[in-house]
């Protein structure tokens, strides 16, 4: 792994452990303003997850965000990026988790792992209709289940559809 | 008697849901079997409003989000804009956020404390709360002549000084508040009904609770010493003395315990702001079209409801690429559940007030 936890040397023995066990899984781990984040390839998310949350002690996940790529991603880009924000408590370092998802694929759902995930990523679900395999219940959690469409994505209008919900 | 599943409906508009929630239980006789949080009643989308806004127009926004506690919602997506954009706030400002931020956090225990109370049946608290809440509304209202919403930090600092006089008036407010707090405790901490109502009602324990995401005065109640403040000081909060209050059985009269112990604690670190505050600037200088590079920063603070975050990611203009919350009261009421299986009935109202929620952080 290159130099990327440099400015973060405490974190450096999990993210070392975590590229060994996973070659091929960790695409890139980069530093900015102090903040980890690690890309993944998609397959790999919930292996990685559980070695973090039991080998390296990341027992807690915080949120789960999701960026819309819709005008961002160019050629071949997936459309959406999923943000796990993970923190070890005592303490409080924190590592970000980043995967690629297309539009028309699913993510293994982190549920099993961390139990605080249910409702993140039914928010996730009903704002970017990102689906989520293996969720206990995945439906809507601020829309009526009657909704159609997915509020948060960039080509959903600021102003609502035909007047509004 | 006979076992028997009963379906209940709770809310949206019911009194002790503080706000417009809904919850479906299912009960057997007295006993809860299933909780269902049913949200989104509040539901603005704020997100989508914030990356339509400047950096700046999104602050009075975060006042709408936990409406009880709205300074620290301005702390923690203003923390996260100047980390974004590379900010150095003057200390005096530092400071003087300090003080407002924990004036805030009194005020939303006092709120919840009158609140709980009355859940439970103890009417008289809640006007003892209240009054003693009201005063700190008031210097607020001197400060920046609001009470509720405030909006009373911005980008790079803060909007006005914190003079002399508006100090001594702070330490008179701070001088008031024990002599409640200790009227409101002979009132509660040994009555009988007060205790049968809430001691081993609602229990977690410190490890489900972490795994459930719980922050805040709730965790803490579990005896797990997480708090923003000490962990990662933010805004010069380890230039203070004060303690981390702690409870030992996770249940909602530790919450009470907890959260009593942390007014008196915001007491002493405001205190010690008002003692030490430097003399400087009270804002940076911050262009007034902010722009900023394409970068990312997840933020967090310790909100008095529990840990307060803003995911920020920048596109180059001077609107947000994407703006994510994380919201305390809608990851702690996630646990609503797992503390009110085979709790009586009557106690979920306790326990859903226990957890000190807010709809408007909740639904965003």
């Amino acid at each position: 792994m290159p130099d990327a936890a440099a400015d973060r040397p405490e974190l450096r023995p999990a993210l070392d452990a975590l590229s060994a066990r996973f070659p091929g899984v960790v695409l890139s781990v980069g530093v900015e303003k102090g903040e980890i984040t690690v890309r993944l390839g998609k397959a790999g998310l919930i292996p990685v997850l559980r070695s973090l949350k039991e080998e390296a002690g990341f027992n807690a996940l915080e949120d789960i965000i999701v960026l819309d790529n819709l005008r961002t991603a160019g050629e071949g880009g997936k459309r959406f990026t999923v943000l796990y924000q993970l923190c070890r408590f005592p303490g409080a370092d924190r590592v970000r988790l980043a995967v690629d998802v297309g539009e028309d694929e699913g993510l293994d759902s982190a549920v099993p792992v961390y139990r605080s995930a249910d409702w993140a990523e039914r928010e996730a679900f009903d704002m970017f209709g990102v689906r989520f395999e293996g969720h206990p219940g995945l439906r809507r959690i601020y829309m009526p289940d009657d909704f159609e469409g997915h509020p948060l994505r960039k080509d959903f209008p600021l102003e609502g559809r035909d007047g509004g919900v | 008697m006979a076992f028997k599943e009963i379906n209940l409906n709770m809310g949206p508009q019911h009194p002790s849901t503080h706000g417009v929630l809904r919850l479906k239980l299912a009960v057997d006789n007295e006993v809860v079997l299933s909780v269902e949080s049913i949200i989104g009643y509040l539901h603005r989308g704020m997100e989508k409003l914030w990356e339509n806004l400047t950096y700046t127009q999104v602050v009075p926004l975060t006042d709408r989000l936990d409406y009880l506690a709205s300074l620290s919602n301005n702390l923690g997506y203003v923390l996260a804009v100047e980390k974004l954009a590379g900010i150095e706030v003057p200390r005096r400002a530092r400071y003087i956020r300090v003080v407002l931020a924990e004036l805030q956090r009194l005020a939303s225990h006092l709120a919840w404390l009158g609140f709980q109370a009355n859940d439970i049946g103890a009417m008289s608290v809640l006007l003892y709360g209240f009054e003693a809440r009201e005063t700190i509304l008031d210097v607020f209202e001197e400060y920046c002549g609001a009470r509720l919403t405030i909006h009373g930090i911005r980008i790079g600092g803060v909007p006005h000084d914190l003079d002399a006089a508006l100090a001594a008036r702070i330490r008179k407010v701070l001088d008031g508040i024990p002599r409640r707090l200790a009227d409101i405790r002979a009132l509660l901490d040994d009555n009988r009904i007060w205790k049968q109502r809430t001691v081993g009602v609602g229990r977690i324990a410190a490890d489900d609770a972490i795994a459930y995401g719980l922050t805040g005065p709730c965790l803490r109640a579990c005896g797990a010493a997480w708090d923003m403040r000490k962990d990662v000081p933010y805004s010069s909060y380890d230039e203070f003395d004060f303690d981390v209050p702690l409870g030992r059985n996770g249940d909602v009269y530790d919450r009470y315990l907890v959260r009593l112990e942390e007014i008196c604690q915001s007491i002493r670190i405001v205190r010690q702001a008002l003692d030490g505050l430097p003399e400087g600037e009270t804002s940076a200088k911050v262009p007034r079209v902010l722009k900023v590079a394409p970068a990312e920063v997840f933020h967090t603070i310790e909100a008095p409801k529990g840990i307060l975050g803003f995911y920020i990611r920048s596109n180059g203009t001077d609107k947000p690429e994407r703006v994510k919350m994380k919201s305390p009261s809608f990851i702690n009421l996630q646990s609503v559940e797992h503390m009110c299986k085979g709790n009586l009935f009557s106690d979920v109202v306790g326990i859903l007030g226990s957890l000190d929620i807010v709809l408007g952080e909740i639904d965003k």
